[in-house]
């Protein structure tokens, strides 16, 4: 055991504070000590992308990086992405394309689309692909997120003109 | 799939992260994007009693050009940045054409350059990069500063020459000279697997049109990145315009990637067989000099 340390970060857009060991992964402070358990583990060893989050903006697996590293950090989860009890335009639209089914690696998925959607406002299908070739789901057969991502992309560039 | 405890420091400054390592070498990791690392840690196929981690040392994390034409990026440096970064693209479009094929973006946004290479996974592509372009790596202890090529850097599998007290803090890739083709490709199971087999080369004319040049490497075949010699032997002198002499370099290109197998032994695993990578091995170096040379896939 070592000593905690303790943590200061941002987490979606509020300053938050906590104290874990520096072995703590980042996802297992967002979930035991910030209670944030939106974000899931799954493989715990940075192969099935399901503990995505964005690190000042960038997408990364938050089991491959240790809480003390987020010292001073901005962290989105997919909490972060709307208000309480609502949903953004891109959760809306895995809804309504079925691009969920266990909903086991949906919030990392959400969170490589979103900043893959930032990078990229209009991305190809192939694009699409590419960016969530790093998030394993075993239930959809990827199509439905495919569709979901791209009619996001199409209606944020709608919503701009 | 918890990591052991360990404590965990970032220094602010070189100086002390070489301090530290030098006090602590027997039981302390380096620690940069930690795409490597901490895989190894969450499996306890290492378990080190100290972190050194490099992430709050800004002077590590940079790419520019230098007054020689030598490309040189910090060790740090994000590969997603190096993916991105315009001058990488002009100054040294090999490293820029393999930086895609290096896991997936989530990883290559955390993951340093200078990770992997002391990492020095033998399947890893940018190794595979620096022996082809033949690229210096810069390795720092408290005693001072030492240049090591890339031949020398890659000693086997996860082995590099790095002493236990030095980091790498930066790579030089020598200036592109005018002309040069080079071609990427590597097969993996999925996107963003370990390759089982790729091919990096740079291909030199001279003035008289001819292949001056050849630099063929294979990955995932050997301990280490391996430069495909005979394939290069093979190469050489073989008319680089391909006005009149389409058909002659294509038989270059054939003979060459025939060659290539030769003195590679590659170990059967659970994602092929040696006899698959040797395959792969020929297909593969003809389908990147057919690309380098002849501008088309094969």
């Amino acid at each position: 055991m070592m000593e905690p340390r303790d943590i200061e970060l941002r987490v979606n857009g509020e300053q938050r504070r906590g104290r874990c060991e520096p072995r703590v992964t980042l996802v297992d402070f967002l979930r035991e000590t910030l209670g944030l358990t939106g974000t899931h583990i799954g493989c715990e060893h940075g192969v099935c992308g399901a503990c995505t989050v964005l690190l000042d903006g960038h997408s990364v697996r938050s089991c491959l990086m240790f809480a003390v590293q987020a010292e001073g950090a901005d962290i989105t989860t997919v909490e972060g992405l709307a208000p309480p009890g609502k949903m953004n335009d891109l959760q809306r639209a895995f809804q309504s394309h079925h691009a969920l089914q266990c909903g086991f690696c949906t919030p990392g998925l959400l969170a490589t689309a979103q900043a893959l959607l930032r990078d990229t406002p209009d991305p190809t299908e192939d694009e699409v692909r590419h960016a969530i070739s790093g998030n394993i789901c075993r239930c959809t057969g990827y199509q439905p997120i495919i569709v979901a991502i791209l009619d996001t992309a199409r209606g944020r560039l709608a919503g701009r003109k | 799939m918890k990591a052991a405890p360990f404590d965990h420091v970032a220094p602010a400054s070189l100086e002390q992260a070489l301090a530290l390592l030098a006090e602590r070498r027997d039981d302390a990791k380096i620690i940069a994007g930690g795409q490597s690392l901490v895989p190894m840690l969450a499996l306890r196929l290492a378990s080190p009693a100290l972190l050194i981690d490099l992430n709050r040392i800004a002077s590590l994390s940079g790419i520019r050009v230098l007054e020689s034409g030598e490309l040189s990026i910090g060790a740090t440096t994000r590969q997603r940045m190096v993916e991105r970064s315009d001058l990488v693209a002009r100054a040294n479009p090999l490293l820029a054409a393999a930086m895609p094929s290096i896991s997936h973006v989530q990883i290559r946004n955390r993951g340093s350059i200078g990770g992997s290479l002391a990492h020095a996974d033998p399947a890893a592509e940018l190794p595979a990069v620096c022996l082809a372009c033949d690229a210096t790596l810069v390795a720092q202890s408290r005693l001072g500063q030492r240049e090591i090529t890339a031949a020398d850097f890659f000693r086997g599998m996860f082995e590099t020459a790095l002493a236990a007290d030095e980091i790498l803090i930066a790579i030089r890739y020598p200036a592109w000279p005018a002309g040069r083709r080079s071609a990427f490709i590597e097969v993996a199971r999925r996107h963003g697997d370990f390759a089982i087999c790729g091919i990096a080369a740079t291909v030199d004319a001279g003035a008289d049109g001819r292949v001056r040049d050849a630099r063929i490497v294979a990955f995932g075949v050997a301990d280490r990145p391996v430069r495909l010699e005979s394939a290069e032997r093979a190469l050489a002198g073989s008319r680089f315009d391909p006005h009149g002499g389409e058909a002659a370099l294509a038989v270059a290109i054939n003979s060459a990637a025939r060659a290539a197998t030769d003195g590679l032994d590659p170990r059967s695993d659970h994602h092929a067989s040696s006899e698959y990578r040797l395959e792969l091995a020929e297909v593969l170096t003809r389908r990147a000099l057919t690309h380098a040379l002849q501008g088309r896939v094969a």
